[in-house]
């Protein structure tokens, strides 16, 4: 079985994984981290999403062959190393932004990525960056809420 | 606005007379000055149905070493916050910090049996058991420490894990009170409870504890289990409902696929078992391409499926009958509607999970099934073994909304863990067969006739209303779990599950002297169980479309025709509350408002619920720019939990109405993903407000479904009033504005 170097959360990782294994299972299978979620295999949920290169992109579909040196950054590796939340998190459990919280992962690392190319997003433009994502349990104004409260804490510190 | 503990605590210890001064914010001890306690009253009402099996404190609470307590509830989380809400409870009534409470949700063998978290019970069953018994715990510790201090009780201070004498040094914990014993007595009325004035938790916007994990990414679902050397395992779905495995050729599998560990083939059941989840997901597409299936037969055409249902439909039942509907004072007067709802999935966004491993005696099974002991039950039929030697832990999975696939992947998973012993193995569904084989919530339809009074009011109402059952849930029929029908020794379905969902909230709450409600009962072609809020968002959907098409005949405005209708105060205070916080609206040419009302089960909790939408008159696009919420499930245990499901049920429920319907043709279900069973996204989504009106001397009723049954009609309403289209058969749809 092929090894792969991924660079993960800040450091280095060697894995084994068979060329067209998709990210995501690398991530739960071999690191055994569990931010990312199964939730569709078709990159149309947006549980499984993860930052490469800064940007949120679904893992569930690309495989592992295909990371190359890219920087991946799951939900494990956005709080700081004292433990800190990222304001994403934090004002994610501020809005109690969640009911079952499978989506959260996407949710989260999707607003990420959104705040990190418009630190003060729209209603509109934070319900456009998280199109893809779905939540069954209906806790989308919730979500919103916590994207701006997550801008407002960004913005101030 | 939510309160957190560590920032908040001073203030609303003060708040409700705690004495705050200097008051140590990490535990307590008596040092300061003494807290004043609550006083209590007796509660003589009846128990909760959870405590008929469940009669003593210590089935629902023990104390720990170190003095604090475990409640244990037989609910499972489901997203719903039951934990936290259950957590309040008990430290309320044993005067705790909420961090001195431990939640063990349903597990075989240790929790209560409390049947499914189903019904919005979990509330007025599970969280007031628990409550029942703190209380009576709470007694009993009183009683003990009189003793073991040698002061009367009217002289001891409870509070945050302590009890000592009011003018004694000594303080003992719970567990040095009970000498490791636990508390065994019959929990019984009158129970002394905390008077609700008193209260420091319950009713406020307590934060859950688990969305810190959440957002930490610890492992708190199903999925993120991990024990050592557990192995991952696909099911090969046969391709259709009726279809048999007719060959299978395997051969090559190995080496097509890596890290294979076993094939099971039992009867057109196939599961295969690798070592890393990604090899399965392969191997079983290996096996597809390598097995043939018997046809299994069309299902009806879609476009007639409603005229299908209605031949195949059983002799009605009358279910209600008060007065006379046969009176007719005018023809003229009379009115009649159909309305239709198609089959819905249940779109969990986790697929179904369960993880098994039999140790040679016990099959352990871990599972986000809503119900653990029934599933249990048919798992032991299913795999003929005693009920005793199966052991079932429940963990949460992705919200899921009714009877899912969570039961299913169970008993995929412990067959395959009894082909392979001392094995953890853990099943994963895919998307396409969450999709294809869930348990969907019935299509239903309803016709309503209705005559109006010289005065406008409304004499005389009938519903008829077809469906199919509306629990298929696991129990003593094996054959409720999908496996059971494609063993070698197939079982089939002994009866036709729970048929009162289908006809719940047919009968308006509405003052109508003369009204008939007959259910027509069908056993329809695709899987169906519990899907939230069961029968009552199509009965709703209808009687509340129907209320608007009234009102509009009698000459009255749609709210003031319901309140006229109306003699509960409760009720009339939601629609009136309604009205208010959606009243400011101005509206723009093409938007439209509309109400609807329901009272779930026309036993529980009351909701009224407004939507304001756009209708684009070119296209037919139907836009929910704001949705209202005015609801009353008496006594709230947690604000920020109701409204959270509030919040959620509306838009929902508003998803299913314009955008929802499983799809099908020939023999195979087209709806298999999220591209071909659409759900509402993020710029979907309207603005929602909820107000809660709270009534603490009321009995706490579960909030789950609440909003879900009045959503429907509200939307359909206002798009009427924006569009001039009154829609009777959903999706309301833009195909179906134009046409």
């Amino acid at each position: 079985m092929p090894k792969y170097q991924i660079h993960i959360n800040g450091s280095t990782k060697t894995v084994d994984a068979e060329p067209d294994t998709p990210i995501l299972y690398v991530l739960r299978d071999n690191l055994e981290l569990n931010g990312a979620k199964f939730g569709c295999g078709l990159s149309q949920c947006g549980a499984c999403m993860i930052l490469i290169n800064g940007k949120a992109s679904t893992s569930c579909i690309r495989p592992i062959s295909s990371v190359g040196d890219a920087e991946i950054l799951t939900l494990e590796g956005l709080a700081e190393k004292n433990g800190k939340l990222h304001a994403v998190q934090e004002a994610f459990v501020q809005e109690q932004a969640a009911q079952c919280g499978y989506c959260l992962n996407g949710m989260v690392m999707a607003s990420v990525g959104l705040l990190k190319s418009n630190p003060n997003p729209s209603d509109q433009e934070i319900k456009e960056a998280l199109r893809l994502n779905l939540c069954r349990c209906s806790a989308h104004s919730r979500i919103i809420k916590a994207v701006k409260r997550a801008a407002k804490i960004q913005a101030g510190s | 606005m939510i309160e957190f503990q560590k920032t908040t605590r001073r203030n609303f210890l003060k708040n409700i007379g705690y004495i705050s001064v200097g008051f140590p914010l990490l535990g307590f001890s008596f040092k300061e000055q003494d807290p004043v306690i609550a006083s209590r009253v007796p509660s003589e009402g009846n128990l909760p149905g959870s405590m008929r099996n469940a009669g003593t404190v210590n089935a629902w609470l023990h104390v720990l070493e170190d003095g604090r307590v475990l409640v244990f509830s037989g609910k499972v989380e489901l997203g719903q916050g039951i934990r936290m809400a259950i957590c309040q409870v008990a430290a309320e009534e044993l005067d705790l910090e909420l961090d001195q409470v431990e939640v063990h949700l349903a597990e075989t063998g240790l929790t209560p049996d409390e049947g499914y978290t189903a019904g919005s019970g979990s509330v007025p069953n599970s969280a007031m058991s628990v409550r029942y018994a703190a209380a009576t715990a709470r007694k009993k510790l009183l009683e003990l420490a009189s003793k073991k201090l040698n002061a009367p009780e009217s002289d001891l201070i409870l509070f945050n894990g302590l009890v000592k004498s009011k003018n004694g040094n000594q303080s003992l914990n719970f567990a040095e009170l009970l000498d490791g014993a636990q508390i065994d007595m019959e929990v019984s009325t009158p129970i002394p409870v905390k008077v609700k004035s008193g209260y420091r938790y319950v009713g406020k916007a307590l934060p859950r504890k688990d969305i810190p994990k959440m957002v930490r990414a610890e492992s708190i679902y199903l999925q993120d289990l991990r024990f050592p050397g557990m192995l991952h395992a696909r099911v090969l779905r046969p391709s259709g409902y009726q279809s048999k495995l007719l060959k299978l050729d395997d051969t090559g599998l190995g080496s097509a696929v890596s890290g294979l560990i076993k094939t099971v083939i039992n009867g057109s059941f196939v599961g295969v078992i690798t070592e890393r989840e990604y090899e399965a997901i392969k191997a079983v597409e290996y096996l597809r391409r390598r097995s043939e299936w018997s046809q299994s037969p069309a299902f009806p055409n879609q476009e007639n499926l409603y005229s299908h249902l209605k031949e195949i439909a059983d002799k009605p039942q009358k279910v209600r009958n008060k007065g006379n509907v046969e009176l007719s004072q005018s023809q003229n007067t009379r009115y009649k509607a159909r309305y239709t709802k198609p089959y819905l999935t249940h779109g969990s966004i986790g697929p179904g999970c369960g993880i098994a491993m039999f140790d040679g005696e016990i099959l352990h099974i871990w599972s986000h099934s809503q119900g653990i002991y029934p599933m249990r039950r048919a798992i032991s039929g299913m795999l003929k073994m005693e009920e005793e030697k199966i052991h079932i832990v429940s963990v949460p999975g992705a919200g899921c909304f009714g009877h899912s696939t969570a039961d299913d992947a169970a008993a995929d998973a412990a067959i395959l863990a009894m082909a392979l012993p001392e094995k953890h193995i853990r099943v994963q569904w895919s998307r396409e067969d969450e999709h294809i084989w869930e348990p969907y919530g019935s299509a239903m339809m309803m016709e309503l006739e209705a005559e109006l009074d010289n005065n406008g009011k409304i004499n005389t109402w009938i519903s008829n209303v077809w469906t199919d059952t509306h629990s298929m849930r696991p129990d003593s029929d094996p054959a409720t779990l999908l496996d059971t029908r494609y063993l070698e020794s197939p079982m089939q379905l002994k009866g036709r599950g729970y048929l009162g969902g289908g006809h719940r909230n047919a009968d308006p709450y509405y003052s109508i002297p003369n009204m008939q409600v007959n259910a027509h009962f069908f056993d329809g072609p695709l899987r169906v169980s519990s899907l939230r809020s069961l029968g009552a968002y199509t009965t709703i959907f209808s009687i509340e479309s129907f209320m608007d098409e009234l009102a509009e005949k009698a000459g009255k405005d749609p709210i003031e025709f319901r309140l006229a209708h109306l003699d509960d105060p409760r009720a009339i205070d939601v629609i009136k509350k309604i009205k208010e916080i959606s009243s400011n609206q101005k509206l723009k040419n093409g938007e439209g408002i509309g109400y609807a009302f329901s009272r779930y089960k026309n036993t529980t909790a009351y909701a009224a619920i407004a939507a304001k939408v756009t209708v684009d008159k070119d296209t037919g696009t139907i836009k929910v720019l704001n949705m209202w919420a005015a609801v009353d499930v008496g006594e709230i245990i947690n604000m920020d939990g109701i409204i959270n499901q509030m919040e959620g049920g509306m838009i929902q429920a508003a998803s299913w109405t314009l955008k929802e319907q499983v799809t099908f043709e020939g023999n195979k279900i087209t709806s298999e993903d999220w591209g071909s069973y659409p759900i509402f996204r993020f710029p979907e989504i309207p603005e929602v407000e909820v107000v809660m009106i709270n009534r603490p001397e009321e009995g706490a009723e579960g909030g789950g479904e609440v909003s879900m049954p009045p959503t429907g009609a509200a939307i359909a309403n206002a798009v009427y009033r924006a569009s001039g289209k009154r829609l009777y058969d959903l999706p309301i749809t833009p195909e179906k504005i134009l046409g």
